[in-house]
């Protein structure tokens, strides 16, 4: 009979504390692991009596979490990842304004400040692109893409790979972008083509460019700087900005509603905005684009200047209203919830 | 008996006494309580303007009173039971009703102060005063005769009962509600268009080239994925115990060896043999002029990723079965005149039906709630647990039908589990008996020994390579491309400063944190599990199928649907545990008990009853019985248990990734962070040091539980 009594007490033994303290930042990090490591090392050395407690997760299981937690939230502050869901949580309340100064921040991430009044802060900015592996084209005799609309050539019958927009906030991006380059009808005609040549509809937003790195297909649909790391590690990829124009996204930073420790909080934003502190990005193979105008830029990191961005309206396209519309005419038009095997 | 009542009703009064009775920030090893400037136990708190836990003191005192006073035995153990359940009754009342924002509830009757302040989560205090309160209940409810009198039996069942009522119903409500929640209210008419979906349930790829819904997809590959690890596990079994096979031990590294990797490596490397790009793909169309395509993207790269997952599984339930068939059976047959095929076809095999079942229900759940292999090779094949996870965590979030989906998989599990044992039927298959049993187990007839060869060696070959290039993987600058050698990723992950002795890789901290959480979890899981599975096949109870289901039921949800619903129901009090290790080592212990709850029904029906009737009969209590009788034969199920539930603990993905926190980062969440970044060299090059970890424990287990001893000697006939 005791022995009941020694499992449950060796349970609750492991209750242990919960609470953050004063001097303690819960941090969740959506961007790479090497960069989160970076930034928690810095910012503890310039604050050694703050204890930065940081976890790495990505921004769907991010904003899974601190719905599931609203009301007594664990985390304080959420930074990186890519700016929907981070624009999300604001419009559902889940994330506060910190009050941080923004004005040396370039338009678009100050843009992103105003949307979501305070909530939500650009820190990145990461254009859509294509990509292509240089052998499996090599091999195939295939011209490479300049253009959006060189991807509708049949000459890339089944070697194109995008991901699904109902589950990535990359293909999201592709939509929205593709509806804002060529009007809505115009785009779903377009994308409807393109979509004879997609092979497969991935789940993940990073995976088609992942695949296309490891000849698995042969052009893939993406984020520029993810197509420059893989590059950069070695692979045969190769980064295409289309002629027509492209779209991008903004990784933000946000406070969560009701945090814990919000002065360690907004502390970290106003880290996290620093021009010295966004240079550094590329120390870790990050090639995004930082927001802070005086921030250096990596030779690596794609040029925005170079490269036709379209005036992305994220107010309008980064509402759920919009936002469910377009999956639901992009199920019907182009993709195909249950494909042909 | 009256003592052990007496004696758990103590321990409740020192939980309500002496403990402090919430979470404190401090948590518990700060003994500030002790030195009395805080004090925050349950009796100082209800004297200080907490009225409402008073009435659980006042119970705990009342019960002792009668224990003392009441003469008559059966009136008393009926008023403790009665007492003891009010106190239950009123401490998960007050625990859900004030909560920290104060009263969630009759807001108009409680008022005051400090009511409105409201309360922490329970902490040490609270649990063990419920603790004593339960087993005060279940110890009367025995004397009252319930349970043949065995305060043991309806001890066990009452903990078992409670641990699962509320760390898998309680939190797996919270998201289960959702499917029936319509814009400001719940509907129960709405659920049904939801769930009758042809999304979900449609046939179209019978009679057109589109594919069929998700739960279909789901059920096909899962009836396939559980019959071909059913067979594949059963060839290595027989293998193992009926042939002089010569290479045993390397076989038995391989049939381990795939649990205990996270299953996207095993993807990956996959990709690299058969993908388009793949090393045999490319040979294969050199050789033969064969296309290149993207076959493996689908439904057999699922299935074959499926198959090198899952077989171990079915192997560990099946190699003790197969060794518990007993030599007189078999020898009793061929003495009839049976040959080795007979003998085998009708007397070994069926003896052998309760472990292929178990061994098929495990394989066909553990594929409906697989989510890494779809997620990497599946494609355009969508099913349940992947649809699941992109519902909860996509650009959409739609825990509706997260939800609606949810219980279509939890449908197809109940199904699974009524058909396996309407299979089973009431049959005994009880083949250790105490009767003198020293004779040979027959040997394999040529014709099932080579087909046994003919499934398991290719498949331990394919084993094999996928595993050479796992670790061939760890020690290239970039697997697939760039196959110079390099020791980068050990350094970067496992790095360590001889100069200051300090740890400099990166993995560390994950790494230790699995490793504590894991060896805490995988006793536990074992006991629970094992418990389980002791009281499902000894013991007869009301209502003991609904037990037996309700102990499967976290194994069915898929992980992202069970990290939620803990995050939800555990984040706020009463019990909040959320950023605690102990909400992983919880989880752990639940998802994964059903595992030992299997194994153990299928080796303990082996065992005959007469065994534990002839020590009951000695003397011997149920206790006494388990410990010295059942507990020694039950060597190869403790093992699988203990190993499947300290691997599971390191190896799974989907529920964890929503319940680490910073202190307490788990390893596959920080490998899953790192591919997802495209570093696959540092992913696999962890992965290499945790599967050498985990097979080194394996074998240190082995070596600790040891093998049962049968019979005098587990002989096979040698002749041909």
């Amino acid at each position: 009979m005791k022995k009941f009594g020694l499992v449950s007490s060796a349970v609750l033994m492991m209750a242990g504390a919960t609470a953050a303290s004063a001097d303690e930042i819960s941090v969740v990090c959506s961007a790479e692991q090497d960069w989160c490591d970076l930034m928690v090392a810095a910012f503890e050395v310039e604050n050694p009596d703050t204890d930065v407690l940081m976890v790495r997760k990505s921004t769907g299981e991010t904003l899974a979490q601190i719905r599931a937690e609203a009301g007594n939230p664990k985390i304080d502050v959420w930074w990186g990842g890519t700016g929907d869901p981070h624009l999300i949580a604001a419009e559902e309340g889940l994330t506060q304004a910190s009050g941080v100064d923004t004005s040396k921040l370039l338009g678009w991430a100050q843009n992103m400040a105003t949307i979501s009044e305070g909530k939500a802060i650009g820190i990145y900015a990461g254009a859509l692109a294509m990509a292509y592996n240089s052998e499996i084209l090599a091999e195939k005799n295939i011209a490479p893409p300049a253009c959006w609309a060189d991807l509708e050539d049949p000459r890339f019958a089944g070697e194109i790979q995008v991901a699904n927009p109902n589950s990535s906030g990359t293909a999201y991006t592709e939509l929205a972008t593709f509806v804002q380059l060529f009007g809505e009808d115009e785009a779903f005609t377009k994308l409807a083509t393109i979509g004879q040549n997609v092979n497969s509809y991935t789940k993940s937003g990073s995976a088609p460019s992942k695949a296309a790195a490891r000849g698995e297909t042969g052009v893939s649909i993406g984020f520029m700087h993810d197509m420059v790391k893989l590059a950069a590690q070695g692979f045969p990829l190769v980064a295409v900005a289309p002629c027509e124009g492209t779209g991008y996204e903004v990784g933000a930073v946000s406070v969560i509603e009701g945090a814990r420790n919000f002065e360690g909080a907004k502390a970290w934003v106003e880290f996290a905005l620093r021009a010295d502190i966004q240079s550094r990005a590329p120390e870790t193979g990050s090639f995004q684009v930082p927001s802070n105008s005086n921030a250096e830029v990596a030779p690596e990191s794609p040029d925005l200047a170079s490269i036709k961005l379209i005036d992305y309206d994220f107010a309008t396209y980064g509402s759920s209203d919009t936002r469910s519309r377009l999956l639901a005419r992009w199920d019907s038009d182009v993709g195909d919830p249950n494909p042909q095997q | 008996m009256k003592r052990t009542v007496l004696f758990w009703l103590f321990i409740g009064l020192v939980g309500f006494a002496v403990l402090p009775w919430h979470m404190t920030d401090a948590g518990i090893f700060s003994f500030e309580w002790l030195t009395g400037q805080e004090s925050s136990t349950g009796l100082s708190l209800a004297l200080s303007g907490h009225w409402w836990l008073a009435p659980i003191g006042l119970v705990l005192i009342a019960a002792l009173a009668v224990v003392f006073v009441m003469k008559s035995p059966v009136q008393r153990a009926k008023l403790t039971l009665g007492l003891a359940a009010l106190g239950l009754f009123l401490t998960a009342l007050q625990g859900l009703i004030i909560v920290r924002a104060g009263p969630r509830m009759f807001e108009g009757l409680l008022t005051g102060e400090i009511i409105t302040a409201g309360q922490p989560g329970m902490g040490v205090g609270a649990a063990v005063c419920i603790a004593g309160l339960l087993f005060a209940l279940t110890v009367s409810m025995s004397q009252t005769g319930k349970g043949r009198g065995d305060a043991f039996v309806v001890s066990i069942i009452g903990l078992i009962i409670a641990l699962v009522g509320v760390f898998v119903f309680f939190p797996v409500m919270h998201i289960l509600v959702r499917a029936f929640e319509v814009d400001g209210g719940y509907s129960l008419t709405s659920f049904f268009p939801r769930f009758f979906n042809s999304d979900i349930w449609g046939l179209q790829c019978l009679v057109s080239n589109r594919s069929c819904g998700v739960a279909i997809n789901s059920v096909f590959l899962a009836t396939l994925t559980g019959l071909g690890t059913t067979l594949l596990g059963l060839s290595f079994a027989l293998i193992f115990t009926r042939t002089d096979f010569r290479a045993k031990k390397l076989l038995r590294v391989l049939t381990v060896i795939p649990i205990i990797t996270p299953p996207f490596v095993i993807g990956l490397a996959l990709i690299l043999l058969f993908g388009r790009n793949g090393s045999v793909t490319a040979f294969a169309a050199d050789l033969f002029g064969i296309e290149k395509t993207r076959w493996l993207y689908g439904f057999w790269g699922v299935y074959i990723a499926q198959l090198l997952s899952f077989t171990p599984i079915a192997f560990l339930v099946l190699i003790g079965v197969v060794q518990g068939v007993s030599p007189s059976m078999e020898e009793a047959s061929q003495t009839l005149d049976a040959d080795r095929w007979q003998t085998f076809r009708f007397v070994s095999l069926p003896l052998m039906r309760p472990g292929l079942a178990n061994a098929f229900l495990l394989g066909f759940i553990e594929s409906l709630a697989d989510f890494g292999n779809p997620l990497v090779l599946g494609s355009g094949y969508s099913v349940l647990s992947t649809d699941i996870f992109f519902a909860i965590v996509g650009s959409v979030a739609d825990p509706a039908k997260a939800a609606v989906l949810a219980i279509a998989l939890l449908t197809l599990t109940l199904t699974a589990f009524l058909l396996q044992r309407m299979w089973l039927g009431q049959k005994s298959y009880a083949t250790i008996t105490g009767k003198a049993d020293s004779g040979q187990n027959a040997s394999l007839s040529p014709m099932v020994k080579n087909l046994c060869y003919a499934t398991a060696l290719p498949w331990a070959a394919l084993t094999a390579i996928v595993y050479s290039m796992i670790v061939f993987g760890s020690f290239v600058k970039l697997w697939g491309y760039d196959h110079s050698f390099t020791f980068d990723h050990y350094v970067r992950a496992f790095g360590i400063d001889f100069t200051t002795g300090r740890l400099s890789g990166v993995a560390w901290d994950s790494y230790f944190t699995t490793l504590t959480i894991s060896s805490i979890a995988a006793p536990l899981t074992a006991l629970v599990g094992l418990s389980t599975a002791y009281l499902l096949v000894r013991q007869k109870f009301a209502g003991k199928d609904l037990f037996e289901f309700s102990t499967m039921l976290s194994f069915a949800i898929p992980g992202t649907v069970i990290g939620v619903s803990y995050i939800m129901a555990f984040n706020f009090p009463p019990i909040e545990l959320t950023g605690t290790g102990i909400i992983l080592i919880i989880v752990f212990v639940f998802r994964n008990m059903p595992v030992g709850v299997r194994g153990g029904i299928a080796a303990m029906s082996q065992l005959d009853k007469s065994l534990d009737e002839a020590s009951i009969t000695l003397g011997a209590n149920s206790f006494t019985t388990v410990r010295r009788v059942i507990l020694p034969l039950m060597g190869p199920a403790i093992l699988a248990a203990l190993t499947y539930s300290f691997v599971r603990a390191i190896t799974s993905v989907s529920a964890v990734i929503f319940l680490v926190s910073a202190k307490h980062n788990m390893a596959t969440s920080f490998i899953v962070g790192r591919v997802e970044n495209g570093e696959f060299g540092l992913a696999i090059a962890y992965s290499a040091v945790l599967i050498v970890t985990m097979l080194a424990v394996i074998l240190l287990l082995q070596l600790l539980v040891g093998s049962r001893r049968l019979r005098r000697t587990d002989r096979v006939q040698t002749a041909a």
